[in-house]
């Protein structure tokens, strides 16, 4: 059966491996990004607090995505619970990263400017500060969502959902008819879905960031 | 159509201190200030001196250690900070304008903040943008990057000025724009302040800056403390000590010229002729005339060339060769250094004095120019003695005072 005749076979199974993963990386992106934001939002102010926030989040990433996944399976159990923690994990680093490098990065005089025609601190932070710290923060979530498209595809290892399956079963029955076929249609199915995601950043990033600081 | 705008409110200083944890020196230690209502005030001092920690004490963008702040009538050192900063207008170096907004956006911030109406903010913004010399049909919608610094600067002038602040606090705002456009953004504000009566602090290194804008200038020296506290003319004539000596720097007699304008001295007819006036008559002025120079002016009245009896004859009766080209003209608002200047690159001896569209109103001549500068010298240093003899009159009470003082309190003790 040649990889076209197995797709078409497969297709409804497909697509579902498919929807199920791209819904997985974007809730989870979800999460990450609003933790991680708050995260950075919290610590930038703070010498050794933001440093210590970036440090812990890079900490988590040097797991190997398979034995967090493995060790998470104790705590919260099988299928989706284990996936979504692991995913929103690994996706904080980038984010919480950039929020902090972002945040501290504006420029003082602005915020020194701000403050001087009498901007509350939660004025300042979201009119001032976050906007301007966006474009950074927003290229750490594109980062992050790559990471996740290739992690989430470990999920299936925890009975998680996604395109790992395919991965997983072709490599579990190797040398049958289809195993490579499923490998394959796996793996290209991330790859498209990856890419179909960073154009998804780029539309993103055209409508959030203000024309008067776009590169 | 503009509305009454809010006029400047009298700022008090109460002892006013800044210590920094862990600095065995206060940063401003004991600056006591009284600023009228509706005068500029410069304070001026070298790099480090607290010139600008005293700035942002009265926002409180830094808070005091010790001492009092007061604005109008109301005690401002306890008060909500972010309510006062909202009635103090601020604008810093390099403007300050947020990037990722317009323009519009920039100069409604506070108006928005304060809960002003959407049309009154639309209104405002228009006001403000023709205020401060933009067109607000071609700027309105621009983001800062799209501007030249000194546009920049004044747009950050109109968002200080957007929610009408009875004050004004200007931290070393013409720092960073190139000279020219600093000489530009000055003539400005001075023309700003004649229109809106507001109390500016304004906070600059720059002596000359501060004699052009100042009303009162105060020399600070480390820790703020006030070397001298007094008009442009009487720091000038007769700065107190080496301190301020060494700040105003050479050539007092010189910088006194930038503190008087042409419109102040006497401005004579000269004769003049126009370019379309037959040949014949021209000829007929320079021969007959008391002077024997004359000024021909363009089709439009502006002055174009001197002319001296002869120049034509030179010329073998060709205007467009004869005589000499005038370089330079000063309008009545420029300055007597200004005027001075055109005098002697014109070596004519005299200036030609232009009104709003260029045209010819009149001459300011060398003598002139000396005589003023000589009365003004004069009356300063008069002025000056009669105030150092107030000083020490008022000085010899205080020190009376404190001695009684002293004594009825060692009276008490024993």
């Amino acid at each position: 059966m040649s990889f076209w005749e197995y797709v078409a076979g497969r297709h409804t199974q497909l697509l579902i491996d498919t929807y199920q993963h791209a819904s997985a990386v974007f809730q989870c992106m979800v999460l990450a990004t609003l933790i991680g934001v708050l995260i950075g939002v919290l610590t930038y102010r703070s010498e050794w607090v933001g440093n210590l926030a970036t440090t812990a989040t890079a900490t988590i990433l040097t797991i190997p995505s398979l034995a967090m996944i493995g060790l998470l399976i104790p705590i919260v159990g099988l299928g989706v619970a284990p996936t979504v923690v692991a995913l929103t994990l690994y996706g904080l680093l980038p984010i919480v990263r950039n929020a902090v490098v972002g945040l501290r990065g504006v420029d003082p005089t602005l915020v020194d400017a701000a403050k001087g025609i009498g901007m509350s601190r939660a004025a300042r932070l979201f009119k001032v500060e976050l906007p301007l710290a966006w474009p950074p923060i927003l290229t750490g979530i594109r980062v992050a969502t790559q990471m996740l498209m290739g992690i989430a595809a470990i999920a299936a290892f925890a009975s998680g959902p996604g395109l790992g399956n395919e991965i997983f079963r072709g490599i579990a029955s190797l040398g049958s008819a289809n195993a490579l076929n499923q490998v394959l249609a796996g793996t290209l199915g991330i790859v498209v879905l990856a890419l179909l995601f960073d154009a998804a950043y780029v539309l993103i990033g055209r409508l959030t960031i203000p024309r008067g600081i776009r590169a | 159509m503009p509305e009454q705008t809010t006029t400047g409110a009298a700022i008090q200083l109460e002892d006013l201190t800044k210590r920094y944890p862990g600095s065995a020196v206060p940063a401003v230690d004991d600056v006591t200030m009284d600023i009228k209502a509706g005068e500029i005030v410069i304070l001026v001092g070298p790099s480090g001196c607290g010139k600008s920690t005293t700035l942002k004490m009265i926002n409180r963008l830094i808070e005091p250690t010790s001492g009092r702040i007061r604005i109008g009538d109301e005690d401002v050192t306890d008060m909500d900070p972010v309510r006062l900063r909202r009635k103090v207008g601020y604008a810093i170096q390099s403007s300050g304008l947020f990037p990722h907004m317009t323009v519009a956006q920039n100069i409604a911030l506070v108006p928005k903040m304060v809960g002003w109406s959407r049309a009154k903010i639309k209104n405002r913004v228009e006001e403000m943008l023709d205020l401060v010399g933009l067109d607000p049909r071609e700027f309105h919608g621009r983001y800062p990057r799209q501007l030249s610094g000194g546009q920049q600067q004044r747009v950050g002038v109109a968002r200080a000025l957007a929610a009408d602040p009875p004050v004004l606090l200007m931290d070393e705002p013409f720092g960073a724009v190139d000279p020219i456009t600093r000489d530009h953004l000055q003539d400005e504000l001075i023309r700003l302040q004649h229109e809106l009566h507001k109390t500016i602090v304004f906070v600059t290194h720059d002596f000359d800056e501060a004699i052009k804008l100042g009303d009162r200038i105060a020399v600070l020296r480390e820790r703020s403390h006030i070397a001298q506290f007094d008009t442009p003319e009487a720091i000038l004539t007769n700065p107190t000590d080496d301190f301020v000596s060494g700040f105003v720097g050479a050539g007092a007699a010189l910088k006194r010229l930038n503190l008087t304008r042409v419109r102040d001295v006497e401005i004579v007819d000269f004769p003049t002729a126009t370019i379309e006036d037959p040949l014949q008559s021209i000829f007929d002025k320079l021969r007959d005339g008391a002077s024997n120079e004359l000024l021909l002016l363009d089709r439009h009245n502006r002055p174009y060339k001197w002319l001296r009896r002869g120049d034509l004859t030179l010329a073998k009766g060709s205007l467009a060769r004869a005589g000499t080209l005038v370089h330079d003209t000063v309008t009545r608002d420029a300055t007597l250094r200004d005027a001075l200047e055109a005098v002697l690159t014109d070596n004519t001896g005299r200036v030609a004095v232009t009104g709003r569209r260029g045209e010819y109103t009149g001459v300011v001549d060398m003598e002139t120019l000396m005589n003023n500068v000589h009365e003004l010298l004069d009356a300063d240093r008069l002025d000056a003695i009669e105030h150092r003899h107030e000083l020490e009159e008022q000085r010899a009470h205080q020190t009376h005072r404190e001695q009684e003082g002293t004594d009825s309190a060692h009276g008490a003790s024993a």
